[in-house]
């Protein structure tokens, strides 16, 4: 199959394997092209992009730009924060104002779980979920399995564990989707107090001892205590959380095999990883970063040309 | 749909060895050359013109690469299917060498062009020369020609050529697809 099955990319749930694949596929390509001496195709030449973003973001914001530039698409930049929304505009009539000034993909990560959806439902372009709520940041758990491809050969039949603040994070349920998609085995690891209630009924093992899990991985994915959506103390106090769920480089060193590791940034150092675990070289957090904007550029081409003329 | 052979696996051979010739006569031992296979059908007959050179005349370290211009085609979108992209493979400067794009069939001269284009994001090349194994001669839509042709055929738009290599299709020929 040489097409997505989608028109948007709203979830790794809307997915099959045969997208995640292309996606691998094209996303190969494109790493060969950021690594020429000019690192740029003409083929988005005559699509504009629109990246809204409602919510904070470093690595997302500026990798899907990033990507969006390297394939020479018009790309524009909208932050909730200096916009009319302050002043009360809907969310609809913010993504219509802008696709009146004739914008063919939108890019939005927004704080409430389904805007996508509902943005993909209500207007007339391609959607890209970069983050909604705490439901899926589908790109995220893309370049993530396509890192582990890059370094174990394969996602099929790897032991993968997701530590730490599960119940707010989108990294975690989209990489929970993505990894059994491929085969993968998947556990979470966390305080009783992180974990969602049912999370075993999407077929996820609980772990709750971080030694344990990290035994029986192939691959750690670190997640940060997501303290902006907390409303209630969740645990005890930071350094309690670091002692029981923090990974450091005496536990690593311990451990009966080298597992990676792995961390969608932003990194608190010394809490769910010390320093010298983000540096040491098992971790393929910067390798992530790299591989986010050939994935976002794959993404980005193949539903571009679903977009016809 | 009815099929005509234009060249046999001979009078194919003998095109190889005369288009080495005709690269090594201007080239000489390629020091300030690399070749380059366009991808996915060029790549075949770079390789066989590689061959011919350093095992028949000689020439040694030959650079080839291989070039995807998949992304720099001007039909994406425009299309009803897919596009398809291959590897590109180039682990060499092109800056101020003589780049030869390789490619089967030159029929309307746009996957040149794309190819063109794309050779600029691996340097400045001092000079570009095109050597292609069938030359569609009436069928340009841009202003290309080969400097170094197999064969030329005169062949209507509803027809195809089709170039088959031993390594892929078990021999080496080249066929008039009619419709």
């Amino acid at each position: 199959m040489k097409e997505l099955s989608v028109n948007h990319l709203l979830g790794i749930k809307y997915l099959v394997k045969e997208d995640i694949d292309l996606i691998f596929e094209t996303a190969d390509y494109f790493k060969e092209v950021i690594n020429r001496p000019i690192k740029k195709v003409p083929s988005l030449r005559d699509i504009t992009i629109a990246n809204i973003f409602f919510e904070n973001s470093t690595r997302t914001k500026l990798s899907f730009e990033l990507a969006q530039k390297r394939l020479s698409a018009d790309v524009i930049s909208f932050s909730a924060a200096q916009s009319s929304v302050k002043k009360g505009e809907t969310l609809i009539d913010t993504v219509n104002n802008i696709l009146s000034m004739k914008v063919d993909m939108v890019v939005m990560r927004h704080a409430n779980p389904g805007a996508a959806y509902f943005l993909s439902q209500n207007v007339n372009a391609s959607i890209i979920n970069a983050g909604d709520g705490a439901h899926e940041h589908p790109t995220q758990a893309l370049l993530d399995s396509f890192s582990i491809k890059e370094k174990l050969g394969e996602v099929k039949g790897k032991k993968v564990v997701i530590v730490g603040d599960i119940l707010h994070s989108r990294v975690a349920l989209s990489n929970i989707y993505a990894l059994q998609m491929q085969g993968a085995e998947v556990k979470v690891c966390g305080p009783k107090t992180l974990l969602p209630k049912y999370i075993e009924s999407l077929g996820v093992q609980v772990e709750p001892n971080l030694r344990e899990a990290l035994e029986w991985c192939d691959v750690a994915n670190m997640l940060r205590v997501q303290n902006e959506r907390m409303d209630v103390n969740y645990f005890p106090s930071t350094r309690e959380y670091a002692q029981q769920y923090g990974v450091d480089k005496t536990l690593l060193d311990s451990l009966n095999k080298e597992i990676v590791i792995m961390h969608p940034g932003p990194i608190n150092r010394g809490v769910e990883i010390t320093s010298d675990v983000a540096d040491s070289k098992q971790s393929v957090i910067l390798d992530q970063v790299e591989n986010g904007v050939a994935i976002r550029m794959a993404v980005i081409y193949l539903l571009a040309s679903k977009i016809k003329q | 749909m009815s099929q005509k052979i234009l060249l046999t696996a001979k009078e194919v051979n003998i095109i190889l060895h005369r288009l080495a010739c005709q690269l090594i006569e201007k080239h000489l031992d390629f020091s300030f050359t690399v070749l380059i296979g366009l991808q996915p059908r060029g790549k075949f007959l770079a390789q066989r013109i590689r061959h011919i050179l350093e095992t028949e005349y000689h020439v040694k370290n030959i650079q080839l690469g291989f070039l995807d211009i998949t992304f720099f085609r001007d039909d994406f979108r425009r299309g009803d299917k897919p596009l398809e992209a291959n590897k590109t493979q180039i682990d060499f400067l092109v800056e101020n060498k003589k780049v030869v794009f390789i490619d089967d069939v030159l029929y309307t001269g746009r996957s040149i062009n794309a190819a063109l284009t794309a050779i600029q994001s691996f340097g400045r090349p001092s000079e570009v020369e095109l050597l292609t194994l069938i030359d569609r001669r009436f069928s340009r839509h841009l202003p290309i020609q080969p400097d170094y042709r197999g064969r030329q055929v005169d062949a209507i738009n509803g027809e195809k050529v089709k170039v088959c290599w031993q390594e892929n299709e078990g021999e080496d020929a080249v066929f008039l697809i009619m419709n």
